[in-house]
């Protein structure tokens, strides 16, 4: 009797087994549907801004971040554009997400706002291609086509989070603001005495004549932190960690002393290489 | 009794004399606005009419925008506040512009005037669309110090531009982009085409230079063309024309550019209706004509970028006689056009 019992449970325990082997399956190694440009599924990028090891929190005066240059300082604002996303598959079949439908403001005081949603077709994705900035080519359109976040209107004034110059017709990609003690009251550093650092990164190459070109394109390895399995009865979502440490501590870093106001300069094509490095895959969500 | 067939017929009758009313009655409005007409002596315009062609309703949404003080931000200031009509859209006797709160800008209010055959805006660039141009003096801190945003949402409470907008587009909405192409359509209206010069060059009867005047546009065409291009005496392109260093060291172009060849580069202005638009440069340093022709004479500094044209071997600037001034004046005094500056249709209603 007992032993007819064992039989059976072990019989069931395989069965078990067996069930759970074809589900795991089912969820890690079904293969990829075929790839048809037609056959859009929901697929977004999570813009997560943090500081170095921490978190992202305003005006945290009492817990100040230090740069590598072991300057203290708080942040105020941080924004930028993300656009032209690309997803590319591991036998090279790439698609590019509509342009109309392909330009995001990643505003740090709005949570909300840290998702790229956009439609893709279903497949596995190793590559994601975007842009940190407005292409060129949009930068130079007609007002019609500035909707959204790209009307001119759009986002407040200047002081309050606007991403346009209007005297120099173009967008501000990269936004960032905060304070440090280490900033001078004189012409050099904030006269006003707030102590505020400003980078203000722009410049789309130039409309007449050549100019300074920040427009950076950012290329994600999706292989090692988990592939994008887009399919239309899922949300797959790639979790990227934004790290803002690296507009001083990246490639080309420097004190804030020595540069707290960067706009529209030639210093800011240093900041705009660090910018490329901040961008650092975490994890994928299937 | 009427038979059906009868009545069939006086019906078509009368449908047939309203359907003539009535295109005759779009044929009247049609002579009376007669929207953007190239000038026969002027060239294509660069302003891209056929993605935002002038309508009466959209000229007229323009106009009230432009002379409306709820573009700045205490609605105290509006576009013709530092663009008066009868200085030639400019602020007469200001050398640089008097903004908000009694701010100042740093350069000289330009004239709102055939700006459809402008390639760049302001003085030292950086504007390159008509349609994008006004987002600079309404959020700039001296000029109007708004935000666009808030412009619209002013312009929204009132009934009068819900009216205005839905004749202008078709519906009540106000958007960045209807705003901007109104404007526009205004603003490419004000084409000064009408001067003495203008006549001439057309053959109109009656019109013919003076011996003093053709003199000087003789001399025109040898000293000063080359920049001044006719028929709208600007060739558009920026150039350093050897002004001396200002106290707050504007660079001009460079600084939409950061080329460092663009230092000190600045638009070349229209010699058109000189007579209203004094002072005169970017900085509005010269209060008469005599004070720039002077500058060209015999002021011309020899500073980075200079155009080589003011640059003959060790002569700086451009020799003139005082006989050659005085040519030059009466030449340019045919570039004054009356009939821009008494415009009614272009002036606040």
């Amino acid at each position: 009797m007992m032993e007819k019992f064992n039989r059976k449970y072990n019989q069931l325990i395989l069965l078990l087994a067996c069930f759970s082997i074809l589900a795991s399956c089912k969820k890690g190694d079904e293969p990829a549907p075929e790839f048809v440009e037609t056959n859009l599924a929901p697929f977004s990028v999570e813009f997560d801004n943090i500081i170095g090891d921490r978190t992202l929190t305003f005006n945290n005066t009492a817990a100040p971040y230090t740069n590598a240059a072991g300057e203290k300082f708080t942040v105020s604002m941080l924004q930028y554009f993300i656009s032209n996303i690309k997803v590319a598959t591991a036998d090279g079949k790439e698609y590019a997400v509509k342009q109309d439908s392909s330009y995001f403001l990643i505003r740090s005081s709005d949570k909300a706002t840290r998702f790229a949603k956009v439609r893709v077709p279903e497949g596995d994705y190793t590559r994601l291609t975007f842009t940190l900035g407005v292409d060129s080519l949009r930068s130079t359109m007609g007002i019609d086509k500035r909707t959204g976040v790209l009307d001119p209107a759009a986002n407040g004034d200047h002081d309050s989070g606007g991403m346009y110059w209007g005297w120099n017709s173009g967008y501000i990609f990269f936004r960032f603001e905060g304070n440090s003690g280490v900033i001078s009251d004189n012409v050099n550093g904030d006269p006003t005495g707030k102590k505020q650092f400003k980078y203000h990164i722009g410049g789309f190459g130039g409309y007449a004549a050549p100019t300074i070109n920040n427009i950076k394109t950012i290329t994600v390895d999706l292989t090692t932190a988990g592939i994008a399995k887009v399919r239309k009865d899922r949300q797959s979502n790639v979790h990227l960690f934004v790290d803002a440490m690296k507009v001083f501590n990246g490639p080309n870093g420097f004190s804030i002393a020595a540069h707290p106001n960067v706009m529209f300069s030639d210093y800011s094509v240093n900041i705009a290489k660090n910018l490329t490095t901040m961008f650092r895959h975490d994890h994928t969500e299937n | 009794m009427m038979s059906k067939k009868q009545m069939l017929i006086i019906f078509s009758l009368c449908l047939f004399v309203y359907a003539c009313k009535k295109s005759d009655m779009v044929q009247e409005q049609v002579e009376a606005f007669l929207g953007f007409q190239q000038p026969a002596n002027f060239p294509e315009p660069v302003y891209k009419l056929s993605a935002n062609p002038v309508s009466k309703a959209g000229f007229e949404l323009g106009r009230s925008l432009f002379y409306e003080a709820r573009l700045s931000r205490n609605n105290t200031v509006s576009c013709g506040s530092c663009h008066i009509q009868s200085s030639a859209f400019t602020q007469h006797g200001h050398d640089v512009s008097h903004g908000i709160d009694d701010r100042l800008g740093t350069r000289n209010s330009p004239p709102i005037m055939n700006l459809a055959w402008n390639k760049a805006f302001m003085w030292g660039g950086g504007i390159f669309d008509l349609d994008l141009q006004p987002v600079a003096p309404i959020t700039n801190h001296e000029e109007m110090d708004e935000s666009v945003e808030n412009v619209m949402a002013k312009l929204r409470l009132l009934p009068k531009y819900t009216t205005l907008f839905k004749n202008a587009f078709g519906t009540e909405e106000i958007t960045t982009a209807r705003m901007m192409k109104a404007l526009s359509q205004f603003m490419v209206m004000c084409i000064s085409s009408n001067s003495k010069y203008d006549k001439v060059m057309r053959k109109e009867a009656g019109a013919s230079f003076t011996a003093q005047e053709q003199q000087g546009y003789l001399l025109f065409k040898e000293k000063c063309a080359s920049c001044h291009s006719e028929p709208l005496f600007t060739d558009g392109s920026f150039h350093n024309n050897g002004l001396s260093l200002s106290p707050i060291n504007d660079q001009g172009l460079y600084t939409a550019t950061l080329i460092a060849t663009d230092r000190y580069k600045f638009k070349v202005p229209s010699l058109r209706n000189l007579k209203y638009t004094a002072p005169y440069m970017h900085d509005g340093r010269f209060l008469t004509l005599d004070g720039v022709l002077e500058h060209y004479h015999s002021q011309v500094q020899d500073l980075p970028n200079l155009d080589p044209i003011l640059k003959n071997g060790a002569r700086l600037g451009i020799a003139l006689s005082d006989d050659d001034k005085g040519k030059l004046l009466a030449f340019l005094a045919t570039l004054n056009d009356e009939t821009f500056i008494n415009n009614p249709a272009l002036a606040e209603q």
